[in-house]
């Protein structure tokens, strides 16, 4: 783990360009549960972000709501300057319509933990889909990408499989593709490796890296391998009772923290 | 009342009673089809969101459902022309198809509902983290998995319909029921051609049955492993690679 | 004002029916849930010859029409048997309870059917005989399985009992159908009328049934 922590960051992000996706004291309750109590964040183009925290620390509402699957009970989402789920109409602010949720979210992107592959496609027709019915994309050049894509994953010769042939750790690298193929700006992974056997998890967390490596797309992992994302975030947030708790790069978070919980929560996972 | 079965009218009534035979089968498919589109009518106003509405379509439902066809079949029959202002005489087979298919597409759009709800919510998810129109989403990712599974049930229905049609000889509908009726008051001999309609009515009804069961049993596995390996196999696409080895019991 | 009182006068000349109705749906509903148990177990028992002749049973009463059967019973019964069976009360009543027997005896099968195997298993590991496993660990077990479907189908005989007026029972909708003939102006207030006495009598059997959905998953989830 020390190893980890102190080796450098290859892909630091410069700090002052422009964030692509602000929080505004964001908040989500579901009937009395308070489940994040005030979120501001910022995610600049290109950041690896890892968001870590005991469970039910509202940890995946924080990305679900950016992708639209939650709506906040209070605060802005501003994505690429536009409010995510509010739009002007005769001067006042309303609640966004269809469309312009559809227009402001198209640059976002996620991987779920139950893969959501598309059972009645095969894993081709999964990755090609959206580019062509969403983004209107030509076909054949869509299928090329698709297959370089799948390819890139390892799963080059099961083009025709459907999601039901493959192992988990197999889905969840087509779930990548299909969410890599859309080019976003920014992907979401929920806990991507949670509902996969341990000894598949390994080569989802390499598909993983090899994103954050070579893509210059900002992403927001939601994780338990907290070794893997240590060492491939720019930024750790630790979340705890609906709260950023702490936040900073690996070190300053993992290392420095004088924060009571996060010292509990990481000798409790050290252990493990 | 005629004394005992006797094959010789049995083999007189038979030709009598195959000519409603038309009628019959056309009248199941007239009210199926009708029960498939009301079907529809009843999910659209059940996925208004708005509280009152589905409450009062769902005993709507309840309340149709719940009551005997026979008297709805009456109610359209003899009530509906007299109704003030909306009132239409209609013919007894239109009649038929209103009652029965009304009653039945209470069901149907249960069916539908089941087939809708059995969609895994990580579907609909999928689809918006991947920005599907609302339209796009419907038509390519939910409806192709939620209609599948609810075709043999939809087929279970097209045979119940198909033995609650016989209630429309009551209002005069000529089908096989109507045809042995009046065979037997013509004849004074009512069991042998009563005897023919059931057999019809068995002959069939009961094939249909294992049919759809067959059909069940495809559609529920459609995307299992090795159904999808043995169809591999059958058309040898060489694309696939399916080795044995990824046969998973 | 004209309605009301038009229902005021109404209303009690078709419960003169009631009680025909309700007779032949407690009747015909005993009948079918004995005729249930009694198909549906054959249809799981070892007896081949049993089990054969149950499922031709099921088989011909699911694949042939409820109305059809009344007719041929109504007319077959004193032919076959040479006597007039007393009534066309139990024409009724026995052609509605086979029929449903039938449909029901395929629930009975089915829950116990679906009775997890390790449960049959670990009654042989304590060394039950057949019918003790069936009546300590399965039945029990399975009767919570079939509540739902037993007032689904309750419902449906309830609404099939109308049918007896067809052959001159005099229930619910017989009076109904006097009333519309000599008063056709008032046919659809009489049929509205009709359909909420029927409605009424589904009631608690809508009741039960979701009732029993919840008992049901309750015994399910294990």
């Amino acid at each position: 783990m020390s190893n980890v922590l102190t080796e450098n960051k290859k892909n630091s992000v410069s700090l002052s360009t422009e964030p692509i996706v602000k929080y505004l004291d964001v908040k989500k309750s579901f009937g009395d549960t308070h489940v994040l109590k005030g979120i501001n964040l910022e995610i600049r183009p290109g950041e690896k972000i890892a968001v870590i925290g005991p469970s039910g620390s509202g940890k995946t509402t924080i990305i679900r709501m950016l992708m639209t699957l939650e709506e906040p009970t209070s605060g802005d989402i501003i994505v690429n300057g536009k409010n995510l789920w509010k739009m002007e109409k005769n001067g006042q602010l309303v609640k966004a319509n269809e469309k312009h949720i559809r227009e402001v979210r198209g640059d976002i992107g996620m991987v779920f933990q139950h893969f959501n592959l598309f059972p009645h496609m095969t894993i081709l027709e999964n990755c090609m889909a959206a580019p062509i019915h969403v983004k209107k994309e030509n076909k054949d050049e869509v299928r090329e990408r698709s297959i370089k894509m799948l390819e890139r994953v390892g799963l080059g010769t099961k083009l025709d499989f459907y999601p039901s042939q493959l192992s988990g750790g197999q889905k969840q690298r087509v779930a990548m593709a299909r969410a890599l193929v859309m080019r976003p700006k920014i992907m979401l992974f929920d806990e991507v490796t949670s509902a996969l056997d341990p000894e598949l998890v390994g080569e989802v967390l390499e598909v993983i890296r090899d994103i954050a490596e070579n893509d210059d797309m900002a992403m927001v992992l939601v994780t338990h391998e907290m070794e893997f994302a240590l060492d491939i975030a720019d930024k750790v947030l630790f979340l705890d009772q609906g709260v950023i708790a702490e936040q900073g790069t690996a070190n300053e978070v993992l290392v420095d923290s004088k924060n009571e919980r996060v010292q509990s929560f990481l000798k409790r996972f050290r252990k493990a | 009342m005629g004394d005992n079965f006797r094959w010789e009218t049995f083999f007189d009534a038979l030709p009598i009673v195959l000519q409603g035979l038309g009628v019959t089968v056309g009248l199941t498919f007239a009210c199926f089809g009708f029960a498939l589109l009301f079907g529809f009518v009843w999910i659209f106003f059940r996925r208004i969101p708005n509280k009152l509405i589905v409450s009062i379509v769902t005993w709507v439902m309840e309340f149709i459902r719940s009551t005997p066809p026979l008297v709805q079949l009456f109610f359209v029959y003899y009530a509906l022309p007299v109704v003030p202002v909306i009132g239409v005489t209609l013919e007894p087979f239109t009649c038929a198809i209103l009652a029965i298919g009304i009653h039945y597409s209470t069901y149907i759009g249960e069916i539908y509902r089941s087939g809708i709800e059995s969609v895994d919510k990580g579907q609909w998810e999928a689809s918006i983290a991947l920005n599907f129109s609302t339209m796009d989403k419907w038509r390519r990712i939910i409806l192709p998995q939620a209609i599948p599974p609810t075709i043999p049930m939809l087929g279970n229905y097209f045979i119940i319909m198909f033995k609650e049609v016989p209630l429309a000889s009551i209002i005069g509908v000529t089908g096989i029921l109507a045809m042995a009726n009046s065979y037997g008051a013509l004849n004074f001999a009512y069991l042998e051609p009563l005897t023919i309609v059931g057999i019809i009515f068995l002959l069939l009804s009961y094939p249909s049955s294992i049919l759809i069961k067959k059909l069940e049993v495809k559609m529920n596995t459609r995307f299992d492993k090795n159904v999808l390996l043995e169809k591999a196999k059958k058309k040898s696409i060489p694309d696939m690679n399916l080795k044995e080895s990824d046969r998973i019991v | 004002m004209i309605i009301i009182s038009a229902i005021i006068e109404i209303t009690p000349q078709l419960l003169r029916g009631l009680g025909i109705t309700i007779s032949v749906l407690l009747a015909s509903a005993i009948i079918a849930y004995i005729v249930a148990f009694v198909a549906g177990l054959s249809r799981v028992s070892n007896n081949v010859i049993l089990n054969k002749a149950t499922g031709v049973y099921v088989e011909v009463f699911r694949g042939t029409s409820l109305i059809v059967q009344l007719f041929w019973l109504y007319y077959a019964i004193p032919m076959l048997f040479g006597i007039q069976l007393g009534s066309n009360w139990w024409t009724g009543v026995i052609a509605i309870g086979l029929n449903y027997g039938a449909y029901l005896s395929e629930v009975v099968r089915g829950s116990i059917l679906a009775v997890d195997k390790g449960q049959t298993e670990a009654a042989i590991a304590l060394n039950m005989s057949r019918y003790q496993r069936m009546r300590l660990i399965i039945l029990p077990q399975a009767v919570r399985m079939m509540l739902p479907e037993f007032g689904n189908y309750t419902i449906q005989i309830m609404k099939a009992t109308s049918l007896v007026s067809l052959i001159g029972m005099r229930d619910i909708l017989y009076y109904g159908d006097i009333m519309r003939s000599t008063n056709l102006s008032q046919a659809p207030l009489i049929y509205v009328i009709v359909l909420f006495i029927y409605f009424i009598l589904a009631l608690p059997f809508i009741w039960l049934t979701r009732k029993g959905e919840t008992i049901a998953k309750k015994g399910v989830v294990s």
